[in-house]
């Protein structure tokens, strides 16, 4: 049994392919996070500031985005888009873009958070010693919200992580996809294909999601000190 | 008292109110290189609001404040200029909590003020070796005392070499036994020389330590004298009153 189980995936170039799919997955969505942290921080500190107008528009597109099924966001971009405009955006750029647009919002709720429960005379002693605002954001504010912020971040990347897989719905081969694929060509010969395959990819996933968590712990323990 | 120079930091009918509410109702003070003034009056009496506007944490609604001459209180004032010269040191230990002693010291020196690390941390480290916390300076603010806090603060402030230096209430919320160490730190700048204005409710403190104290109630300067005078015996009915708070009637009656 564990003969045929280690046949699926040496056939072929079923491992370089799961390989591969694995690639997809990580770049989408560590881009999408990369992204979504740089852009999400100033965001998030627009939308703890005092202007009302920012504070509006990014509560706007923050309530969106959340209502908004991945999905219909990635088939919009990617089908709809591509007849009204005449362009077509390759598949993998459309779903970094999706990712990062529902990325950016969700950091930018996790930066205000942070930022608005940071005690008041934080700002007050920064600016008693003659710090101005950008300053301030980037020595006191933005270093003491990181550390607030971590569990949040982490908790958004294994998100991310674990919904890439709606990306083959605009045909991009990612694990998920290329597993689909490889079951359904080798469940003909061994009905167990199934089993091995989503066992596999349950344990990749779990690979990369667990040391993430592991490293967010480590992080949280030396910024005690 | 060091009446000698022109005035260092000019207050001219000083208006300040929050929503409707007026808590600042013109208030006039001149302070003169090198003195000390304490500022005493009931809570609420708009003395801390007054500090605060003088480096523009508040701002206000009219009146001058002037700063070696200058109106630093006018549109356009840069206050990140303003607030390199007037230093000041707040109730709740504001330490960044995040910078160990020496990097929260040095953030202003050099984030601000653009000076050499090397030549702000020797300042430092000789300020710190003053109030007997060199040993502190690679510690965290949460492995400090209260009064070891407040005495960071107080060195964090004056390593931007402030012309005056503003104390709000800075050992209101320290225990007892640390007040002290506080205090005597504040002591020593005074006898160096420094120009402060400190809010307080030490009274014995504030008659050592005062070249003038001023007394502030509903918003007003009420009386302003010298401390002696101030404490034995003072002008004004309120002020009276006032310190009469801080005595209290023995129980033990005497036969």
């Amino acid at each position: 049994m564990l003969d045929s189980a280690i046949s699926i995936f040496t056939s072929g170039r079923n491992m370089a392919r799961l390989g591969e799919g694995l690639l997809i997955t990580m770049r989408i969505s560590l881009s999408a996070v990369g992204l979504s942290i740089i852009l999400g921080i100033p965001a998030g500190l627009l939308m703890a500031s005092k202007s009302k107008f920012w504070r509006f528009v990014l509560r706007f597109y923050l309530e969106f985005i959340r209502i908004m099924p991945i999905l219909v966001l990635l088939f919009f971009f990617y089908y709809s888009l591509s007849k009204i405009f005449q362009i077509n955006l390759p598949a993998t750029f459309v779903s970094i873009f999706v990712f990062t647009l529902w990325g950016t919002a969700e950091m930018a709720d996790l930066v205000r958070g942070a930022v608005t429960s940071l005690p008041k005379h934080q700002w007050e002693s920064g600016r008693a010693l003659g710090l101005r605002e950008a300053k301030l954001n980037m020595y006191v504010i933005v270093p003491q919200a990181v550390r607030r912020l971590l569990p949040g971040v982490i908790n958004l990347t294994t998100r991310m992580i674990k919904t890439t897989p709606f990306v083959f719905f605009i045909n991009i081969p990612d694990l998920v996809k290329v597993a689909q694929q490889i079951v359904e060509l080798a469940g003909m010969r061994n009905n167990l294909a199934s089993v091995w395959v989503y066992g596999c990819i349950f344990l990749i996933y779990f690979a990369i999601c667990y040391p993430i968590s592991l490293f967010s712990t480590y992080l949280e323990k030396i910024w005690q000190t | 008292m060091k009446k000698s120079d022109q005035a260092i930091l000019k207050v001219t009918d000083l208006h300040k109110q929050f929503d409707q509410t007026e808590v600042l109702k013109g208030i006039d003070l001149d302070v003169y290189p090198g003195e000390v003034i304490v500022i005493v009056g009931p809570s609420g009496c708009g003395k801390s609001t007054f500090l605060r506007c003088l480096n523009g944490l508040e701002p206000i609604n009219s009146g001058r404040v002037e700063l070696n001459g200058q109106v630093i209180t006018a549109p356009g004032t840069d206050w990140s200029l303003i607030r390199q010269k007037i230093g000041m040191v707040f109730q709740n230990y504001e330490l960044f909590p995040h910078l160990n002693v020496m990097d929260n010291i040095l953030l202003g020196p050099t984030k601000v003020q653009g000076r050499k690390k090397s030549e702000a941390k020797a300042e430092a480290e000789s300020w710190l070796e003053r109030v007997d916390l060199l040993e502190k300076a690679q510690a965290y603010p949460r492995q400090l005392s209260g009064g070891q806090k407040q005495r960071v603060a107080i060195v964090r402030a004056l390593c931007m070499s402030p012309e005056v230096m503003l104390f709000d209430e800075v050992t209101a919320s320290l225990d007892p036994e640390m007040v002290r160490e506080v205090l005597d730190v504040m002591l020593n700048l005074a006898k160096g020389g420094l120009t402060m204005l400190i809010v307080t409710h030490e009274m014995a403190f504030a008659k050592a330590v005062a070249d003038r104290v001023i007394f502030m109630d509903q918003g007003y300067v009420i009386e302003t004298n010298t401390p002696e005078a101030f404490f034995n015996n003072p002008n004004t009915e309120r002020a009276r009153k006032f310190l009469n708070i801080f005595q209290f009637e023995g129980v033990h009656k005497v036969q």
